[in-house]
């Protein structure tokens, strides 16, 4: 074991060496280049026994993932963004394959406008495919992650792939300290790829992704899907213990942080829940009696956990880095299915959208958010949704827009 | 091609191993291709199907094929087979594969992957050298969703979504030549009609490695509205008039199998189809008439005055 300081997504290449990856197939995009560029230098250097394939799109470079799979190597792939929606179709189709691949996502929004600046927008949008979804928090969390997800994706009564998320640039250009376990520690946690009987071999004849021409055969096929993704929260929590007793580091479906004794609790996923726990920390100090529930699981969405968690609470938070137009956070709408009904479900269900496109979310923000639900639970309404935005943004935005007139008018566009 | 087996007929397989029974239209030219492809192929193969009607020989719980299948979607068969012969190559090197249980990977399209959706894919494939043989069995159109025209479709045809007096404006896109430029393996054009000439051309084909294509003329009596007992006999006329050239590239020279000596007229090609009903009745139209044989001519001129050229 050493200790090193890594990016997200130094942490994320790691992952994949430390997994004795087989196949990479490959095609840059930022934030998530770096990933690609780590493992193709390793490559190169002799140091990873790999081959990488680059592609000509994200479409092709998940449908070769998804074709090596079912031949039955151990395949990594990563993308972000326009990529992964650039993919979607194939994505869709390779988790109807049943082949355990793991795919890194780096968050970044969605065009249009054009950024490559973070939100979940793009990773939310993949909820439905199939694949299942580990979101991280930090540089240390995607390396154990990445070794849990071949677990989980290869675990006999899964074999899904398996997507593990990290936030563009707070998380995969952030350097922070993390510890490598050695390649013979891995080995004893994450043994050779068995790829069963769904594999090309010469001899053994197999048709993969043949068509049903009729409702009983897909209903049997999708369902059966959903139902192994659900057992992935059940693998999850017993991969989590066995990582334990190896590493001594523990993952759960759910980070439950100071959340036991509190009244209201703040639920998001991904790296801003760091600066939702420093938020918690200075509230507390104050003598407020807040927690935080983050989701490590978002497919399969670990609603057993979540009622668990939030039974008899005052209130919830839900902190969206995402918009649904027309809906509002998606996480919200999630969570509220998994409560609505439940005995001691929290009266307060709050909806919060912020962080879009690599906006901040500052301590000031997660004070207000604490007052405007604290305030829900006195009055006993539950508040409208709120966008995080300041005056001052706006102003900035206003200021823009004026820039971008008088360059009309000097253009000829004004009168 | 002096080393060819394939001299008769009587050369041919007489082992038929793609199981009857498919849903397949009668006359089918795609299926009638891939039967004697397949036979030529043998088992030991990974088909990597994208969307297309041969899409539906295999339908859960059956299929026609002894050997392996994997459907992926319209626009990325070759990068299926990219991951398949990848996934075969590393499972050889690392050792846990014997060479035995190797298989040779065909993507099998029809033209509406091949000259559109797929190109991109296929393009990709080609750059990168993978050695892979794409099977394209080219009906000219969208057959599967009821043959609306495709960027296959010839000059004047009725299709779906050509249904006026001029029929569909275009151009029928040259794929061959898209493929010569990106200076692969092979290239070659077929039709099952001429099942000697498309015998070599698996043999020659399979004694390659790289990039290799196979680009099927698919007569379609359902897209192409004729009966389906005259497959066969289009197929031929097609070779005849000169429309459909069988030709091959290897090494950067391109090499026509069969120059049609006398070529016939091409309207005996066209009136036999009822996609062309529409240039003989109500009343001929013999200006399209005369610039459909006008293209076919200036190529056959083209190839002639090659032929007369020494080569440097």
């Amino acid at each position: 074991m050493t200790r090193k300081l890594l990016t997200g997504n130094g942490a994320a290449a790691w992952g994949a060496r430390l997994a004795r990856i087989d196949y990479l197939p490959a095609f840059p995009i930022t934030p998530q280049t770096e990933i690609i560029e780590t493992l193709g230098s390793w490559i190169e250097g002799r140091e990873l026994e790999c081959r990488m394939v680059t592609l000509e799109s994200e479409h092709s470079m998940l449908t070769a993932a998804g074709a090596a799979a079912v031949t039955g190597v151990r395949v990594f792939t990563a993308t972000s963004s326009q990529g992964l929606l650039y993919a979607t179709e194939m994505l869709y189709t390779v988790a109807g394959w049943r082949v355990p691949l793991v795919m890194v996502n780096v968050s970044r929004g969605l065009s249009s406008p054009i950024t490559l600046e973070p939100d979940h927008n793009d990773v939310l949008a993949m909820r439905d495919c199939g694949f299942l979804q580990l979101h991280c928090a930090t540089c240390q969390e995607v390396l154990d992650n990445l070794l849990i997800a071949y677990r989980l994706a290869e675990h006999p009564t899964v074999r899904l792939p398996v997507l593990v998320n990290l936030d563009g640039f707070y998380l995969s250009f952030t350097r922070e300290p993390v510890l490598i376990p050695s390649q013979a520690e891995v080995d004893r946690f994450l043994p050779p790829f068995n790829p069963g009987s769904i594999r090309f071999r010469g001899g053994e004849p197999l048709s993969e992704g043949v068509a049903v021409l009729e409702g009983s055969a897909y209903s049997y096929f999708r369902y059966q899907a959903h139902l192994a993704s659900l057992q992935g929260l059940a693998v999850y929590e017993e991969l989590g213990q066995e990582f334990a007793g190896l590493f001594g580091r523990s993952y759960t479906a759910l980070e439950c942080y100071k959340s036991e004794d509190a009244e209201i609790v703040l639920v998001m996923i991904g790296s801003f829940a760091t600066k939702a726990k420093e938020a918690v920390d200075r509230l507390r100090e104050a003598g407020k009696k807040v927690g935080l529930v983050r989701p490590r699981l978002v497919r399969p969405f670990p609603a057993a956990p979540l009622r668990e968690a939030l039974a008899g609470k005052k209130a919830v938070a839900v902190i969206d880095q995402n918009l649904s137009p027309g809906k509002g956070g998606i996480l919200h709408g999630e969570l509220a299915s998994a409560l609505y009904g439940m005995a001691e479900a929290p009266p307060v269900l709050a909806s919060f959208v912020g962080g879009l496109g690599g906006r901040d979310i500052s301590s000031e923000e997660f004070f207000e958010i604490h007052k405007v639900v604290q305030q829900a639970v006195n009055e006993g309404v539950n508040p409208l949704p709120r966008l995080l935005y300041t005056e001052e943004e706006l102003r900035g935005v206003r200021t823009m827009q004026s820039v971008a007139r008088a360059a009309d008018t000097k253009q000829g566009g004004g009168a | 091609m002096s080393e060819t087996h394939y001299h008769h007929l009587r050369d041919l397989p007489s082992r038929h191993i793609l199981g009857a029974g498919t849903p397949m239209c009668a006359g089918c030219g795609g299926l009638a291709t891939l039967h004697q492809v397949y036979d030529l192929m043998g088992e030991k193969c990974v088909i990597v199907n994208g969307a297309s009607c041969l899409t539906l020989l295999s339908v859960y719980p059956y299929t026609p094929f002894r050997g392996s299948w994997l459907y992926t979607a319209m626009a990325c068969a070759p990068a299926g087979a990219q991951g398949v012969r990848d996934g075969l190559d590393i499972l050889k090197k690392k050792g846990r594969i014997s060479e035995a249980e190797d298989l040779a990977v065909v993507v099998l399209t029809g033209d509406g992957s091949a000259y559109g959706m797929g190109l991109s894919a296929t393009s990709g494939a080609m750059d990168r050298n993978l050695n892979f043989l794409y099977l394209c069995y080219d009906n000219e159109g969208y057959g599967n969703t009821g043959q609306q025209f495709s960027p296959a479709t010839p000059h004047a045809a009725h299709t779906a979504t050509s249904k006026g007096p001029k029929g569909y404006p275009g151009y029928k896109k040259d794929l061959f030549t898209i493929w010569a430029a990106h200076q692969p393996s092979y290239v070659a054009t077929v039709v099952a009609a001429e099942p000697l000439d498309l015998a070599r051309k698996i043999e020659r084909a399979r004694s390659l490695t790289g990039p290799r294509l196979i680009l099927a003329l698919a007569p379609c009596p359902t897209g192409w509205d004729y009966e389906p007992s005259a497959t066969v006999e289009i197929g031929k006329l097609a070779v005849q008039t000169g429309i459909w050239p069988l030709k091959e590239y290897v090494d950067g020279t391109v090499i026509h199998t069969k120059i049609p000596h006398p070529r016939l007229e091409v309207r005996e090609y066209l009136k036999a189809q009822g996609r062309f009903r529409h240039l003989f009745a109500p009343r001929e139209n013999r200006e399209m008439i005369a610039e459909i044989q006008a293209g076919v001519d200036r190529y056959w001129q083209h190839v002639e005055h090659e032929q007369e050229q020494p080569r440097s």
